[in-house]
This record gives C-alpha cells, sequence and structure tokens, in this order.
C-alpha cells in the first residue's frame, strides 16, 4: 500500500518532467515555425533592390529604403532621449534617494509605467507633441515618444546593473577623499557600464519593433523618399531638418504589406518581417554578448 | 601653513565642489521625477482629450448602446462592444500563457538543471524579443489557416487565433517573472518538505509556488496588462468588428484594434472619432490600472503574510 504511493509519486513526477520538456519544445517549435514560414516566404523578396527601393503600388518592385533609414533615424533620436535619463533616474534612485515618500511614489510610479499599455503612451503623444507643442507627425514627434516608453526599462536595468556593485568598492572610494559623484563617475558607472548597456539594448530592440503608438501619432504608410540629409554643404555643416520629417519605420510598413489582400504584398510582409526579425534578434544576441563579457571581466 | 593643500570647510575649492555635487544630485533627481510626469502626462492627456466626448455622447449610451460605431451617419456608442472584444482575447490568450508560463517556470526552476536552464532561457526571451507586428503576420497567415483546417467554419478574421498567438507571446513574461520569485524561495523550506517525505512535485506545488505566489501573482498581473493593452496581434489577426459577443471563432475588435483603425484614417483634431479614441483609450487605461492595483495589494498583503 505504502510502496504503491511511493510508486505514484515519482511517476507523477517523471511525467511532470516530461510536461516541462513538451512545455519548452512547443514555445521552440513555435518560434521555429514562425522564422521558417516567414523565411520561406519571404526569402525571395530578400534582394538589393529590396533594401534600395521605395515603397510602390507593384509588389515586385515595392522595397524597404524609407522604412529602414526611418527606423534607423528614430531608434537614434530614441537613444539620445532615453539612455541620458533613464541611466540618471537609475543612479539617482539607487545611490542618492533617501527612503521617502517621494521616493516611494517614483518605485511605484516606475513599476506602473512598465505595465500602461504602449498604445496609450502614442496617445499621449498625440496629444501632447503632435498637437500641443505642434511638432507634427515628424521623426522627434516618433523619438519622443519611443523614448519615453523605453525609459522604464533603461531605468529598472540601470538599478540592477548599480545594485550588483558591491559596498566596498564605494567605500575604498570614499575613503581616499573622492566625492559621491567622483565615486559615481569614476567607480559604479564604469563597473555597471555592462549591465547599463545590455538593458539599453534590449530596450533599443523593443523601440525598433514597437508598432502601435507610432500608428497614433500618425506614422505615414506611404512614404517615397527619404529624411533630409544631415550634412549639409555650406556652414555649419550639419542640419537638424531631419528631425522635422515625416517618416515610416520597419514594422509600420509591414503592417501596412500585411493588411493588404493581395497575396503578392504578403510576401513583401514576410521579407520585411524577415529583416526586422533579424535586427531585433542581432541586438538580442548583441546584449548577451555583452553581459557575457562583462560578467567576465568584473568578479567580486 | 594655509597652502598645504587640504581643503577645510571654508576654502573656495570645497565649497565649488559642494556646489557642483549639488548640481548633479539635483539635475538626477529631475530626471527621476520626470518618469511621474510622463505617467501623470498620460493619465491627464487621456482626461482631458475624453471629457469633450460626454458632452456629445450621454454616459448611458456609453454603456448600453447596442453597437459602437461612433464614426458612422447613425453613430452608436456602446463601449462594451469593444470591451468584450479585449476580454475575449485577453480570456484566450491568458488560458494559454498562464498553465504554460507556470508550468515553464516551475520546470526552469526546480526541475531543470543549470545547464538545461542556460539553454532555454535565452530561448525564451527571444520569444519576448519578437515584434508583435511579426506576430500579428503569423496569427493570420499562420494560425489561422492551420486553424481553419481543424474548424473549417473559423471566420479568416477571428479572436481564438489572435488570442492564441498573444498567449504564447506573453509566457515568457509570466514564466521569467515567476521563475525569479520561485527561486527565491530560501532552501530549507524545500529542504523541509522533502525531509517530511514530500515529493519534488508535491514540493514544487505545494510549498515553493505558494510561498512564491506574491511574485508569481505580479507574474500574471504583468501578463494580464500585456494582453489588455496589446495592439498589433488583434489589429491584424482578430479583424475590425466590433461585436457584444463571446464566440471565439468569429472576428471581432478589441479597444486596441479600433484605436489603431481610426489612428489610420484622417483625423481632425477635436473629431469626434480623435474624441472617441481617447476614451477608448481611458478605459483601456483603467482596466489595466485597476488590475495593476489589485496585484499590489495582493503582493503587499503576501508579503505582511510571508515575512
Amino acid at each position: 500500500m505504502k510502496n504503491q504511493h511511493v510508486e505514484y509519486l515519482k511517476r507523477q513526477d517523471s511525467i511532470f518532467w516530461f510536461i516541462g520538456l513538451i512545455t519548452m519544445a512547443f514555445a521552440m517549435i513555435t518560434l521555429f515555425s514562425l522564422v521558417v514560414d516567414m523565411a520561406i516566404t519571404g526569402w525571395p523578396r530578400i534582394t538589393a533592390e529590396f533594401f534600395t527601393s521605395f515603397p510602390s503600388r507593384f509588389p515586385e518592385k515595392a522595397g524597404i529604403l524609407s522604412a529602414w533609414v526611418g527606423s534607423l533615424c528614430v531608434v537614434f533620436v530614441t537613444a539620445i532621449i532615453s539612455i541620458p535619463i533613464g541611466v540618471a533616474s537609475g543612479i539617482y534612485l539607487e545611490e542618492y534617494a533617501a527612503k521617502n515618500i517621494f521616493t516611494k511614489v517614483i518605485e511605484i510610479n516606475i513599476l506602473n509605467l512598465a505595465a500602461i499599455p504602449s498604445i496609450t503612451f502614442g496617445l499621449m503623444a498625440l496629444g501632447i507633441f503632435v498637437y500641443k507643442m505642434d511638432l507634427g507627425q515628424t521623426i522627434i514627434t516618433a523619438g519622443l515618444t519611443l523614448g519615453l516608453l523605453i525609459l522604464p526599462i533603461i531605468i529598472v536595468t540601470t538599478r540592477e546593473a548599480i545594485r550588483t556593485i558591491p559596498a566596498h568598492i564605494r567605500e575604498a572610494s570614499y575613503s581616499l577623499g573622492a566625492t559621491k559623484w567622483q565615486t559615481i563617475w569614476n567607480h559604479i558607472l564604469p563597473y555597471s557600464s555592462g549591465g547599463v548597456m545590455t538593458g539599453v539594448v534590449i530596450a533599443l530592440s523593443r523601440a525598433i519593433g514597437e508598432t502601435a503608438p507610432l500608428i497614433t501619432v500618425g506614422a505615414l504608410t506611404f512614404i517615397a523618399f527619404l529624411p533630409s540629409s544631415p550634412i549639409i554643404e555650406h556652414v555649419p555643416y550639419i542640419s537638424m531638418k531631419w528631425l522635422s520629417d515625416p517618416y515610416t519605420v520597419m514594422p509600420i510598413q509591414m503592417f501596412n504589406w500585411v493588411s493588404r489582400p493581395q497575396e503578392e504584398f504578403h510576401v513583401n510582409a514576410a521579407a520585411a518581417g524577415l529583416v526586422l526579425l533579424t535586427m531585433t534578434l542581432v541586438l538580442n544576441a548583441a546584449a548577451i554578448y555583452i553581459r557575457y563579457r562583462f560578467r567576465r571581466k568584473y568578479k567580486w | 601653513m594655509s597652502s598645504s593643500g587640504f581643503s577645510t570647510p571654508q576654502s573656495y575649492k570645497r565649497r565649488l565642489r559642494e556646489f557642483k555635487e549639488f548640481v548633479i544630485k539635483s539635475i538626477l533627481f529631475i530626471c527621476a521625477a520626470s518618469s511621474v510626469l510622463i505617467t501623470l502626462g498620460v493619465v491627464w492627456t487621456l482626461v482631458v482629450e475624453a471629457i469633450p466626448f460626454f458632452g456629445e455622447v450621454t454616459l448611458g449610451q456609453f454603456i448600453f448602446d447596442k453597437e459602437w460605431t461612433p464614426l458612422f451617419e447613425n453613430a452608436q456608442f456602446g463601449i462594451l462592444n469593444l470591451v468584450s472584444g479585449t476580454v475575449l482575447t485577453t480570456l484566450i490568450a491568458l488560458s494559454v500563457a498562464i498553465p504554460l508560463g507556470t508550468i515553464t517556470a516551475v520546470f526552469l526552476s526546480e526541475y531543470a538543471s543549470e545547464k538545461v536552464r542556460e539553454i532555454f532561457k535565452p530561448i525564451l526571451e527571444m520569444l519576448a524579443a519578437v515584434p508583435t507586428v511579426v506576430y500579428g503576420y503569423f496569427a493570420m497567415l499562420f494560425v489561422t489557416p492551420m486553424l481553419q483546417k481543424i474548424i473549417p467554419e473559423i471566420s479568416s478574421f477571428n479572436a481564438l487565433s489572435a488570442g492564441l498567438v498573444m498567449g504564447i507571446m506573453i509566457i515568457p513574461y509570466i514564466s521569467s517573472l515567476s521563475e525569479d520569485a520561485m527561486r527565491a524561495v530560501p532552501h530549507y523550506l524545500r529542504e523541509g518538505s522533502l525531509a517530511l517525505g514530500a515529493s519534488k512535485f508535491q514540493t514544487s506545488f505545494r510549498v515553493v509556488l505558494p510561498s512564491a505566489f506574491s511574485g508569481v501573482a505580479s507574474a500574471y498581473i504583468l501578463g494580464i496588462s500585456r494582453a489588455l493593452g496589446e495592439t498589433m496581434v488583434v489589429a491584424i489577426a482578430a479583424g475590425l468588428q466590433p461585436r457584444l459577443s463571446f464566440n471565439p471563432l468569429e472576428s471581432t475588435q478589441t479597444i486596441t484594434a479600433f484605436i489603431v483603425q481610426v489612428s489610420l484614417g484622417d483625423l481632425p483634431h477635436g473629431s469626434i472619432g480623435y474624441k472617441s479614441i481617447y476614451v477608448s483609450g481611458l478605459v483601456l487605461l483603467i482596466f489595466t490600472l485597476v488590475f495593476n492595483l489589485i496585484g499590489q495589494r495582493i503582493r503587499s498583503n503576501m508579503e505582511k503574510k510571508y515575512k
């Protein structure tokens, strides 16, 4: 009688082991079939012309030139905005913040911010950036929107990275007479840069794939020109005009193609998806690599 | 003596340095506080832009109208049509993501060896890294045709395939947070349970999972928030037909998909279409915030209990 029960428990254990493996396999098969299905459909369209032509009414002539250029511009603006603010917030909350109600509010707020649906960020941006500040449907609007969206990710990863640095590093620095900021700038930041960079790269890869908020701020789907060049021929040689140009980005171009009824456009969508997926997966692989390198470099 | 180089509290150099420290601290504080401004900005914009909507539509119409057709000639404003679509796709997604996410978390935290975990975790993280528009493509052009082979009467835009794909998409959100919570459970609890003769399965589900419940609950809440706010998958694969029904085989429209549909068209500031997306966005925000508050309440209660 007792033995039977033990047998039963053992069987239960091995069954769960099996169920766990099946679940893992299910996740892997899904990812695999997603990639393979898209690769089979989209691969024939991945040619040099696909990267160098503008969208077109004719599916076989359409390309993603304006989309990938637009994506790069938008992500650049996003990075410029979100990295300094995000890292600074992380440093403040980890190193300076006193345990008081202000800090508590900020912390709860960051938790909630991560749960706010991305499309409501788009609605906020439409109301504030597009209409109140009159920035229009431009690269700067898109960059600002996505910058605010990924801010919580950067803040949280910065805090985690700083938290792993042991207290004796700080104490050593203080005992040599360094001020708080000197300690942060010369020690805390360099040692946590691996973790911070990992978070930044993951956040930017999220920004590249984000679609919904940009649709609400009014990214156009048919852009047959490039933003103006940042380098001009006369003084001061650098122009910021590209910031106020209309744009489209990779995921929006793909959405546009997916939502058309003609099957030829679905092929284009698959090809665009393949490029987009490669971009995000390469960024994620880079993040894993950075984490791995820094983990080996600094051992406490 | 005074030129010894040591800085005294009165010295110019030292005061300058203290001033610099203060400026830096203030800048950092402003950055951190700006995140509160973002939340306030989101809530404020939604409320301000949504209020004029109720100048034209009564609350009764908003709740009891039979249909949601704000852009039509005879406009009707029954928000429940959009809410039902949102709830339906969310429920389908959760019925995939919660069981699979929990099993994954238990498996990775309690059963798998270090090596197995190192292999599977990055793969799961990749599931979360795939852009949602790609999932939308997958739902419409891979999952739906597959479902059509099994259930021939399923519509080519349907809540089922969008919900299923959304569920797979949020597995990693649920599993990784839950796993972190379960791994934080102290070892002596497991050892105590095993010493009393419990099996691994019993220990995992009756000792570890309940002790990690606050973390697991916040993982579920995050999953629910993701599912409620998910946009591209439903906009692509679930269709554009708002209806008050819970039939997963039909097309439906969620709040988010409606916002996308309206935003794609021409949207003059102050038009009824413009106001309607803010109202629906506000409803969505209230839903997510309520769930998050519940989650935080559960967590703080549990933390008191398991101190």
